[in-house]
Parts: C-alpha cells; sequence; structure tokens
C-alpha cells in the first residue's frame, strides 16, 4: 500500500527546471531515505510534495488522492506533516505555543492529548514547556519542531536534514526518535546529507542527483553499493 | 505651582492624543508584522470610521434618540463594521493580487488605495469639513480660579478609558487566544505557518480587520475631540501614527503603544512652551532622528535566531 506516490515530476523555480521528472514510491509503516549532494534537489522534492512550489508537471499522489494543484495548507491538513529544513520553530512563542500551532486544526481534546504524546517522547520539551523556544539549544529546537510536526497526528512525516548541525549524541537520539516513529506507524520520508546513518535506518532510499533519480534500493543494499559509498559515504 | 500646572495641562492633552494615535499606529504595526508592507490607506480606514460614526450620530438624532450611552455605542458599532469591512476589502483588492513582488508594488498599490478612499470621500461627502458634535461635555478643573486651571475634559477621559480598554483586550487576544497566537506565528514565519496547516490568508484578514477596528475607534474618539471632520482627516493623523510605529519599533504591539504615547506628549510640549506651529516639525523631526540613530525603534529588535 503506497502512502505518497510521486509520477514524473517536474518543479520549476521560475524558468529553471530543478527536477527533470521524478518518480518516488513510500509505502505505509516504512521508513524512505533519501540522498543525494548538496543542489541535487532534495529539499525542492519535499517542498513540492508540500505543494510550495507546486509541481509544474508530473502527480502527486498522498493515500490515493491527487494533491498535485492542492494549495499547502490543504495538503498539510490531509495527514502529512513536514520538519523542515533548519527546524523554522516560532522562536518568540514559547515551546507550549509552538506545539499547538502544530495542531492549529485539531479539537482542544486532540491538542492536549497530542501535547501529552509530544512530551512524552521528549521529556525535554515538558520541562521547557513555557519558555521561549528561540532560547533552547539546536538539539532542543530540533525535537520540538519533530514534536511540533506530531502534534497533528500525521499519517506520514517528511524530515528535511534533521541531524543538520548538531552533535553526534544528539544526531543518535533522533535517529532513535525516527526509529520510534516507525515503530508507532508512522510513514517516514527522510532526508539526509548524513547518508550512513539515514540509509542503515531506512527500509528503501532513493539517490537523488541534479534533480533526477540516480538509484533506488532497499537501504542495506544502497550502503554496499560502491558507488554510493564512493559518492556519499566518503570511499 | 503655576508652572506645574502648566505642565500638566500638557501631559494630559498629550497623553491623550498620543493614545488615539496608539490606537491608529496598532494596525500599521500589526500589518507591517505579518505582512512586511506599510498600509498607506490605514489613515483613510481611520478617517472612514469617524465619518461612519458622524454620519451614524446624525442619523440617530434626526429618528430622535436622545440617550447618550445608546447613540455612542450605536456608533462605535457601525464605525467599526464599516471601517473593518473597509480594511478587510483593501488587503483583498488591493494587497493580495501584489503580495510577494517586490516590496515597492504592494507600496504603490496602498498609496493608490489611499488616494482613491480620499477621492471617495470628497465626492460622496463633500471636500469642506463638516462639524462633530460635542457629545461628551464637561470637566474636572484643577488649581485657582484666578490663574490657570489645569482642565481633564470628560472627554479625555473617555479617550484614555476607551484606549486602555482597546489595548488590554489585544494584549489578552494576542496573548492568550489562539487566532492571536496564530498572528505571532505568521508574522514570525508565513511559510511555516503554511506549512502546518494554517490557512495564512485568512489569519492576514485578521489582521486588518482588528487594525481596522481599533482605527475606527479611534475616528470616533478623535472626531469627537477635534469637533470636525474632512476628507483629509486620516492623512495626517495617518502619518502621526505611522510615525509613532516607527518610534516605538515597527512590528512591534507595545511599541506602538509607546511610539504613539511619546509622540503625543512630545507635540503638546512643543506646543505648550513653544508654538504649535512646531509641533509636526518636532513629530517628523523625531522620526528622522530615530531612522538615523536607532532605526529599529525603540522595542523593535532585530531578530536574533539560534541557528
Amino acid at each position: 500500500m503506497s502512502m505518497l506516490v510521486l509520477e514524473d515530476v517536474h518543479t520549476h523555480y521560475g524558468k529553471i527546471e530543478a527536477l527533470h521528472g521524478v518518480s518516488v514510491e513510500v509505502n505505509k509503516g516504512e521508513i524512505v531515505s533519501l540522498i543525494g549532494a548538496n543542489g541535487a534537489g532534495k529539499t525542492t522534492l519535499l517542498m513540492t510534495v508540500c505543494g510550495n512550489p507546486q509541481a509544474s508537471s508530473g502527480r502527486i499522489i498522498l493515500e490515493g488522492r491527487d494533491i498535485t494543484r492542492a494549495p499547502t495548507a490543504s495538503i498539510m491538513r490531509s495527514g502529512i506533516a513536514i520538519v523542515p529544513e533548519g527546524r523554522r520553530i516560532f522562536s518568540g512563542l514559547t515551546v507550549e505555543e509552538n506545539l499547538h500551532m502544530g495542531g492549529f486544526f485539531k479539537s482542544k481534546a486532540e491538542i492536549r492529548k497530542n501535547q501529552d504524546h509530544a512530551y512524552e517522547l521528549f521529556p525535554r520539551l515538558k520541562e521547557r514547556e513555557h519558555q521561549r523556544a528561540g532560547t533552547m539549544s539546536g538539539g532542543e529546537q530540533q525535537m520540538l519542531a519533530i514534536g511540533r510536526a506530531l502534534m497533528s497526528k500525521p499519517k506520514m512525516i517528511i524530515l528535511d536534514e534533521p541531524s543538520l548541525g548538531l552533535a553526534p549524541l544528539v544526531i543518535k537520539q533522533i535517529f532513535e526518535i525516527i526509529g520510534h516513529l516507525r515503530d508507532e506507524g508512522i510513514t517516514v520520508f527522510l532526508v539526509e546529507q548524513n547518508a550512513n546513518q539515514a540509509l542503515s535506518l531506512a527500509d528503501r532510499g532513493y539517490v537523488l542527483e541534479t534533480g533526477r533519480i540516480r538509484l533506488q534500493d532497499t537501504g542495506a543494499n544502497l550502503l554496499a553499493n560502491p558507488d554510493v559509498r564512493a559518492a556519499y559515504l566518503g570511499g | 505651582m503655576q508652572d506645574l500646572l502648566y505642565f500638566l495641562q500638557q501631559l494630559i492633552n498629550g497623553l491623550t492624543i498620543g493614545s488615539a494615535y496608539a490606537l491608529i499606529a496598532i494596525g500599521y504595526t500589526m500589518v507591517y508584522g505579518i505582512i512586511g508592507m506599510i498600509n498607506f490607506a490605514h489613515g483613510e480606514i481611520y478617517m472612514i470610521g469617524a465619518y461612519t460614526a458622524l454620519i451614524t450620530i446624525t442619523g440617530l438624532a434626526s429618528l430622535g434618540v436622545a440617550w447618550l450611552p445608546l447613540i455612542l455605542i450605536v456608533a462605535l458599532i457601525c464605525a467599526v463594521l464599516v471601517s473593518s469591512s473597509m480594511g478587510w476589502a483593501v488587503e483583498r483588492v488591493a494587497y493580495r493580487p501584489v503580495r510577494g513582488r517586490h516590496r515597492l508594488i504592494p507600496l504603490i498599490s496602498a498609496i493608490g488605495m489611499s488616494i482613491f478612499l480620499q477621492n471617495y470621500v470628497h465626492l460622496a461627502q463633500g471636500s469642506r469639513n463638516i462639524g462633530f458634535p460635542a457629545l461628551i461635555q464637561g470637566g474636572f478643573q484643577f488649581g485657582d480660579p484666578d490663574s490657570f486651571q489645569t482642565s481633564i475634559s470628560y472627554m479625555q477621559i473617555t479617550i484614555f478609558i476607551t484606549t486602555l480598554i482597546c489595548m488590554t483586550a489585544l494584549s489578552l487576544f494576542i496573548s492568550r487566544s489562539r487566532i492571536g497566537r496564530a498572528c505571532r506565528a505568521v508574522s514570525q514565519d508565513l511559510g511555516m505557518a503554511n506549512l502546518l496547516g494554517i490557512d495564512t490568508n485568512r489569519i492576514i484578514s485578521a489582521t486588518f480587520i482588528i487594525g481596522a477596528s481599533l482605527a475606527a475607534v479611534a475616528g470616533l474618539l478623535l472626531g469627537m475631540y477635534y469637533g470636525s471632520v474632512d476628507p483629509l482627516f486620516g492623512f495626517i493623523a495617518g502619518l502621526k501614527a505611522f510615525t509613532a510605529a516607527v518610534l516605538g519599533g515597527i512590528g512591534s504591539i507595545p511599541g506602538a503603544m509607546l511610539g504613539g504615547l511619546i509622540l503625543g506628549v512630545s507635540e503638546s510640549m512643543t506646543s505648550g512652551y513653544l508654538s504649535g506651529e512646531y509641533k509636526d516639525v518636532v513629530s517628523f523631526g523625531l522620526l528622522i532622528l530615530i531612522l538615523l540613530f536607532k532605526p529599529t525603534g525603540l522595542l523593535g529588535k532585530p531578530e536574533v535566531e539560534k541557528i
């Protein structure tokens, strides 16, 4: 059963084509990793799924529903949530307020429930509940960004470089949480430069190169692939 | 004693006018905070609020309604309704289609909207100023009746109290309510709010409606205080409120309140101790100084973010 399907998706920034016909499939319950060099179009691909920018051609199907032309806000209300590149937490709002923004269109009872769940996953956030989010460390902010995404109780979560700029110990913790999300039944679509960890964790992986999918295989096979090792894993 | 009473009088006058500036300045600062543009038609929204209030009061008088609180409340409601729908419509018609373009384009659109609304009122209501009935009369006097007396009129007290109520309500709304929280989130990162499934267009509309409502309240109050309105009523007041918003730090709501009060007091002090002709010089001089030496304003701060 596929959660998300991209069929021959092209995306343009003005006249420049950033994705040249990308096809990707993410099945329910999987962790799928997308790896690639800087500028390969990884973030563009994720943002196209979210409808910002919209694909110029091709189709994007979320749980059987065509969302290619849907506006961002309505896509993000249909069971999908994103932890964007650079976290983009609301630094002037408190931790709790940030979480509430993640569940903006949910009922009060659901917000309370999902908030408790986020605090269970990240006890650190509970300790800092009333603190301004911008005053927290990078790792804590990343936890908040993940917690915020979980507030809408998504079926699928998209993570864009969650390990970027974090200390190794914190990265380990973040990857543990990603594994835990899968155990909860959430589908994970992960973009990482940290290819080694991303592929070890993933069921399947895709390699994106200058706007095209070069390779796709199971995570283990990609890890063993000599080309991938040479290009992304330092030989 | 004489000097003190005189000073007190200037202070009271300044705080009165300043709190009204602050009410108008909120609209500039909230809109700037959320979409990064100066809504130059905001002064006209305020002017339309004053006209609507006047028309309502005249209408009620011709119907024979004489109970003052009823007249004031109905005038307030009508002014708020008309101004806020106007504020909403201006955003839909003139700003939303050009949002995200080069910064100059919405600015030009705003100036165009301002000219349009001003001239519309010129045509609809005539160019001459129309008397605004002084519905709230009387006041308190302090000091020796034979020499200078400090007076606080009931009108001034009304302006104070109304402003205080509006500001408290606004602060509570912004800090506690769901929509207020969303306003703050959208003003920080509109794209991210959108990625959380929030319909940011609705939040932007809400901002325009809130700003326009407060401007309408100011329109009713200052219309009564000055005793007349004309189609250019919003032009100078709008510029002053804009100055107040910049002075306090554009994008900051407490900044707009503080900026309004400082501007009002410095104007009345200039009028009281120097000459009324210099008060605009002082307020716009303040604007130039603040832009030269502290462009972020008194309470505005450049956003420092941890990476």
